[in-house]
């Protein structure tokens, strides 16, 4: 269990986290959404101490983070995935954290095959790649076999395969009972993985809702409509709460409307449709749409919303 | 739940301890190639240097000091041994290596007085060895070739030769202590040789009367002057000079203790 209360960090005269305030909730995966720059990672820097608030503050299982004896199993966590030094070995630097907690060698072994790098354990680290990395940062993470996890982008640089595999133990992280806070600027990602979201934008809280609610309110639907007869069924469809638009070819675009209830009115009243299609806005754009306004480094032209082509 | 009910136990035996992260950053100091070979060249440094001086000197040069040439490697060593200290602490920084080590030990000064002790250790070990064998060895050098030579028996000539390493070895908490307060390598480098090597040619361009005031003060020569047999008269005593030195390394680490304990990481 994560609390945020009030939690603000400013740099200078910049305000990187802005009265912050949110629960993360055990049993469940927690989705901490928001685009690059949203204070997202200075926020997870906040929980685990390594950043002091300028003000309010953030317990984990009820206790500030360093205020805990045993902290690696309490919390496991991962910031960024190069957080290793480049010339020591995968299992000497899993090691090396592993002795402060007086965790087992054994342990080191058991998650390094958890998180598959059992081949190049005893390579340095500073010839994985980023996918190795982040493998050897959820290991880290993994050790204490904590009741917390917090990992920030941790699907970043991985394959497809790897997505998955992340996907599906972070499931299986949350259904054990554990509190898991997983960062990301992916909103699509969030959508299959995540439960609930927390979604802030220039350091403040945009959303703290579960996905299937914020897909519900955040997604505009909308219905295409062909006909020979647009301008007998406007009128038929007009009413509170839809908004009809038509294209210079006469076909109309109707929010507000299933598009089962705009066939029966058709039907009804014996206008003959060529095209009836319900178009359901995408999580990305939904995502994009609310976060627009708290867009740090906003692009000229906005880029298409596209899962692929946001991995940068 | 089940997860819920084995939990406490557990954590009791997670405990962070001063002795765990102790054996935590041993481990970190012994598996990087750099520690290897930056110490190798220390090593090789002060055991070649005195013997080698041994075999070609005829006894006669200027202010020939059969202990004291013996282990000049020092002069060599003393670069190695502080790059090294700086390292331990901005290596970590610099590869971002920090961030796991402070939320393994989030209270971390444990963090701060392991590296200090660990390779402070490291050095007077390696150090105390090495200063040993080159003094054996170039004095069985000297003798053998009819060079006067000495021995440990000799008044002075064990504080020379423990001395030297004792030297090295609170260089080594300084550079750390450095290190921990300057978080850049490229800074703490500059700053650990620039005390060490260009502060006494500086002090040097005083006026006499000032830089005999100053020079006995720095940092090398107050802690050099275990490893000096005979000292001139404006110099400190060797053991109000160790004094001095440890104090500079003391305040150094202090200040970079409150440093760590208050700044972001």
């Amino acid at each position: 269990m994560i609390k945020a209360r009030a939690l603000t960090k400013r740099y200078g005269k910049k305000t990187a986290v802005a009265d912050l305030s949110f629960t993360v909730r055990p049993g469940l995966v927690t989705g901490f959404l928001g685009p690059n720059g949203a204070g997202k990672s200075t926020t997870m820097r906040m929980i685990l101490g390594l950043d002091v608030p300028t003000s309010g503050q953030v317990t984990v299982n009820g206790k500030p983070y360093a205020a805990h004896r045993a902290p690696l199993r309490e919390v496991g966590a991962m910031l960024e995935a190069r957080s290793t030094h480049t010339g020591r070995s995968a299992v000497n630097h899993l090691r090396a954290l592993a002795v402060t907690a007086g965790i087992a060698r054994s342990r080191v072994e058991e998650v390094i095959g958890i998180v598959g790098l059992r081949q190049v354990a005893r390579k340095r680290a500073g010839g994985f790649s980023l996918g190795m990395g982040q493998r050897l940062g959820i290991a880290g993470a993994l050790l204490g076999d904590p009741a917390t996890i917090i990992l920030d982008e941790p699907v970043n640089g991985l394959d497809p395969e790897g997505i998955l595999w992340i996907r599906n133990l972070l499931k299986a992280l949350a259904a054990e009972g554990r509190t898991v806070l997983v960062s990301s600027h992916l909103m699509s990602e969030m959508a299959l993985t995540a439960e609930h979201l927390i979604v802030i934008g220039r350091g403040r809280l945009i959303a703290d809702t579960s996905v299937e609610e914020f897909t519900r309110s955040a997604s505009r639907n909308s219905v295409s409509v062909r006909t020979d007869e647009p301008w007998r069924l406007r009128p038929l469809l007009a009413g509170r709460g839809v908004n009809v638009a038509s294209d210079e070819h006469g076909t109309l675009q109707v929010a507000g409307l299933s598009s089962e209830r705009i066939g029966r009115i058709a039907a009804d009243n014996r206008i003959a449709l060529s095209e009836l299609t319900p178009h359901q806005a995408s999580l990305e754009e939904a995502f994009m749409e609310l976060t627009r306004e708290a867009v740090e480094y906003p692009t000229p032209h906005p880029p298409q919303a596209n899962a692929e082509g946001c991995v940068a | 739940m089940s997860t819920e009910t084995i939990r406490p136990p557990r954590a009791a035996r997670g405990r962070v301890t001063q002795a765990r992260v102790l054996h935590s950053e041993w481990i970190k100091i012994h598996t990087l190639r750099s520690t290897f070979f930056t110490l190798a060249f220390a090593v090789g440094a002060v055991l070649a240097f005195g013997p080698l001086v041994s075999f070609f000197t005829d006894g006669k040069g200027h202010g020939f000091q059969p202990a004291e040439w013996s282990l000049g490697g020092y002069i060599f060593a003393q670069l190695a041994v502080g790059v090294l200290g700086v390292l331990v602490v901005t290596g970590e920084y610099a590869t971002g290596m920090i961030r796991p080590t402070l939320t393994a030990v989030p209270s971390r000064l444990p963090v701060l007085w392991a590296k200090a002790a660990v390779y402070a250790a490291v050095i007077w070990v390696l150090m105390t060895a090495a200063s040993l064998t080159a003094f054996l060895l170039s004095q069985a050098i000297l003798s053998s070739r009819g060079v006067p030579s000495t021995s440990l028996s000799a008044p002075g000539v064990t504080r020379v030769v423990f001395g030297t390493a004792l030297y090295l070895t609170v260089l080594a908490v300084l550079s750390v202590g450095i290190g921990a307060l300057l978080r850049n390598t490229a800074a703490g480098i500059s700053t650990v040789l620039g005390l060490v090597l260009v502060l006494p040619i500086l002090t040097q361009t005083l006026p006499t009367a000032v830089a005999d005031n100053v020079f006995p003060y720095l940092p090398s020569s107050a802690g050099r002057t275990l490893a000096i047999l005979h000292q001139e008269s404006t110099m400190l005593a060797p053991g109000t000079g160790l004094t001095v030195f440890c104090l500079y390394a003391a305040v150094v680490l202090a200040a970079a203790a409150v440093a760590l304990k208050r700044r972001d990481a």
